[in-house]
């Protein structure tokens, strides 16, 4: 057994670039579930209309990146108002409903063949984002102990984990504040607050664009972390992700999801590693080498149930709160 | 603007008022409540009677649930600075009447009126606004929250509650002194500070009830409805309700309350407006609309020669005895 080679490519990927768009997408959620009680379902339509975004921005309408990350950002404001104009008024479920169909059409509607000369079809928009690398600072990758990462590689890591610090210390100046104070009252009981004057909506509004606005910085990670933007990245399977990572970090935390992210691609691919090593040197028999990224995901959905049984509040959350009699 | 100026200097005349009489007694005798009785003294009992000086006007009031007429009322006035009881049997509509008040709830038709500012088609936050808070049958403590943090949301006009403000404190951070300050002041008053750090959810009924009261007064209201307060609430705290709320009469501010125990009604109402079947049936002090006939009829059933506490269900535990 490599001990040293599973841990260092554990490691490589809980401080990766998945673990930086995860983190920002469950951030995003955070606000949304964590704090106001809002059940966006649709987290990964916030991600995809800001990859796509700024690589049309820059492959089809031949604009700077920078005009790209605005177009990004106001995408997922406009998708924000969309979703939310019609739903916010109604009982929380049906902005659940809403959402997930919501990210499918974008999904799909990007994927179509009509649309095939905008956004690539199911080939996606690939090779766009050398302006993002020019701006590199390093001339070399990263060779610390186990963790290696390549020049690149280095470059949009460093850039995701300082908008995830950006993002953390955004949600933690607003959710000290009266503001936050509102919002997460409303989690508790929306009715209360409006009997105390606030504007639900429009707090709930609020919450619906910050959220996906920080839901998107993950898009944008996404899509120049891999130079590429293809359609069904961004299925369900991101948001309910997103999901797991924030549940198991802690909801209504602050940095539950940045937690949750490193822990959870840590783990994936700390059970890979290993999977795939016992089986080559035969101490499993039962299953191949090309089964492991499946049975992962078993080893994985089961760790998250017994996770919910034994600490349903999350690594970071705290029980005497969650156990409180919610009414 | 010079609405807003002349609404300032009216907010401030009333608090000056409040002020001026607030827990001050006249050989014992509560003046606020001397000062309703007083009031309310000539007014004829009869439903939809008009008032003196009505803080709330409301008229031709209809909700229809599908083909139920849930509420129906002709016509009902508020006399400013009195306690008024509504009462009535299970589904006449009380609730529903509150929640169309508040604007919870849309009517059908009619419009009513608050301090003169028509309320119709105004969203529930907006009511709430312009001084007429509520608490709710069924209390809505924010129970994954402090009480401080439950008192503090009470208050109007906060800044840091604007997004861009809130994350600058400095902006905040001197308005959210004073409310705390303030939140301290009310919470010793309902005897909850020794409680200011515990989360909502770990209180009792009762205190919630407490807390929600208090919660409302944040915001400085000219008129406090409650629904049911004494619903849930043991005995021993029973006493000290009824104070808080004989209290906010004192310091000038009118309330509404529903209620189902008439010994409370009686106790510390000016006025009570009885509903049957979505309508207005009777009005009057208390102790002349419980031998109203009518009232009798809709509401007491049977059992009216007896203590009015002892309803049907009381009576059937005690007879084996």
């Amino acid at each position: 057994m490599d001990w040293g080679n599973i841990l260092g490519q554990s490691i490589t990927q809980g401080l990766g670039v998945l673990a930086v768009i995860y983190a920002l997408a469950a951030i995003g959620l955070n606000v949304h579930f964590g704090y106001t009680g809002l059940l966006n379902f649709g987290q990964a339509g916030f991600l995809a209309v800001a990859a796509y975004g700024l690589a049309v921005t820059i492959v089809v309408l031949e604009l700077p990146l920078f005009v790209g990350v605005v177009i990004g950002l106001l995408a997922a404001v406009a998708l924000a108002l969309l979703l939310g104009i019609p739903t916010l008024r109604l009982r929380a479920d049906y902005l659940a409903i809403v959402t997930i169909a919501a990210a499918e059409i974008i999904r799909l509607l990007v994927r179509s063949v009509t649309l095939r000369d905008i956004f690539g079809g199911s080939d996606g928009i690939n090779a766009f984002a050398n302006e993002f690398f020019s701006y590199s600072p390093f001339s070399a990758g990263l060779e610390l102990g186990p963790v290696r990462l390549s020049q690149n590689d280095l470059w949009v890591v460093v850039v995701g984990w300082t908008l995830v610090a950006l993002s953390c210390l955004l949600v933690w100046l607003l959710m000290r504040s009266p503001w936050g104070r509102v919002i997460k009252a409303i989690r508790e009981d929306e009715d209360a607050v409006r009997s105390l004057g606030k504007n639900v909506y429009f707090y709930k509004m609020q919450a619906l664009i910050i959220g996906g606005v920080l839901g998107s910085l993950g898009g944008f990670i996404f899509a120049v972390g891999f130079q590429s933007v293809q359609p069904d990245s961004y299925a369900t399977d991101l948001t309910f992700f997103a999901y797991a990572v924030l549940i198991l970090g802690g909801a209504g935390r602050v940095m539950g999801p940045v937690l949750g992210a490193v822990v959870f691609w840590f783990l994936l691919v700390f059970i890979d590693g290993t999977l795939a090593q016992l089986v080559q040197n035969g101490t499993i028999t039962f299953i191949r080498t090309d089964q492991v990224g499946q049975v992962r995901y078993w080893i994985l959905g089961l760790s998250l149930m017994l996770l919910m049984i034994y600490r349903p509040q999350g690594i970071l959350g705290d029980k005497k709160e969650l156990a409180l009699d919610a009414r | 603007m010079p609405d807003d100026d002349a609404a300032a200097l009216e907010q401030a005349d009333i608090a000056e008022e409040r002020a001026q009489f607030a827990h001050t007694t006249i050989a014992g005798e509560l003046l606020g409540r001397r000062k309703a009785v007083e009031a309310l003294a000539d007014v004829p009992h009869e439903p939809g009677v008009p008032k003196p000086d009505p803080i709330l006007v409301a008229d031709g009031i209809v909700r229809r649930f599908g083909g139920l007429v849930a509420v129906d009322v002709a016509h009902a006035e508020i006399q400013r600075g009195s306690i008024t009881a509504l009462v009535g049997p299970n589904g006449a509509g009380k609730t529903t009447f509150f929640n169309l008040l508040t604007g919870f709830d849309q009517p059908n038709e009619g419009k009513w009126s608050f301090n003169g500012i028509e309320l119709k088609g105004k969203a529930a936050y907006k009511v709430a606004r312009l001084g007429m808070v509520r608490t709710f049958q069924l209390t809505k403590a924010l129970s994954r929250m402090k009480v401080i943090d439950n008192m503090a949301l009470g208050a109007k006009d906060q800044k840091g509650e604007h997004f861009w403000a809130a994350v600058i404190p400095g902006i905040w951070r001197r308005q959210e002194q004073s409310i705390e300050a303030k939140a301290d002041g009310l919470l010793a008053r309902f005897k909850l500070d020794t409680k200011r750090e515990d989360f909502a959810g770990s209180l009792s009924g009762g205190q919630r009830k407490l807390l929600e009261m208090a919660r409302a007064l944040m915001s400085d209201p000219d008129m406090v409805m409650l629904d049911e307060p004494m619903a849930g609430v043991n005995p021993a705290l029973t006493q000290s309700l009824l104070g808080h709320i004989m209290d906010l009469r004192e310091q000038g501010m009118t309330v509404l309350f529903v209620e189902h125990d008439m010994d409370v009604v009686r106790s510390i109402s000016d006025w009570v407006i009885v509903m049957g079947q979505g309508k207005v049936i009777a009005e009057g002090p208390p102790d002349a609309v419980m031998s109203n006939p009518a009232v009798i009829d809709a509401y007491l059933g049977a059992h009216h020669d007896k203590a009015l506490t002892d309803t049907g269900e009381s009576l059937s535990f005690t007879e084996p005895e």
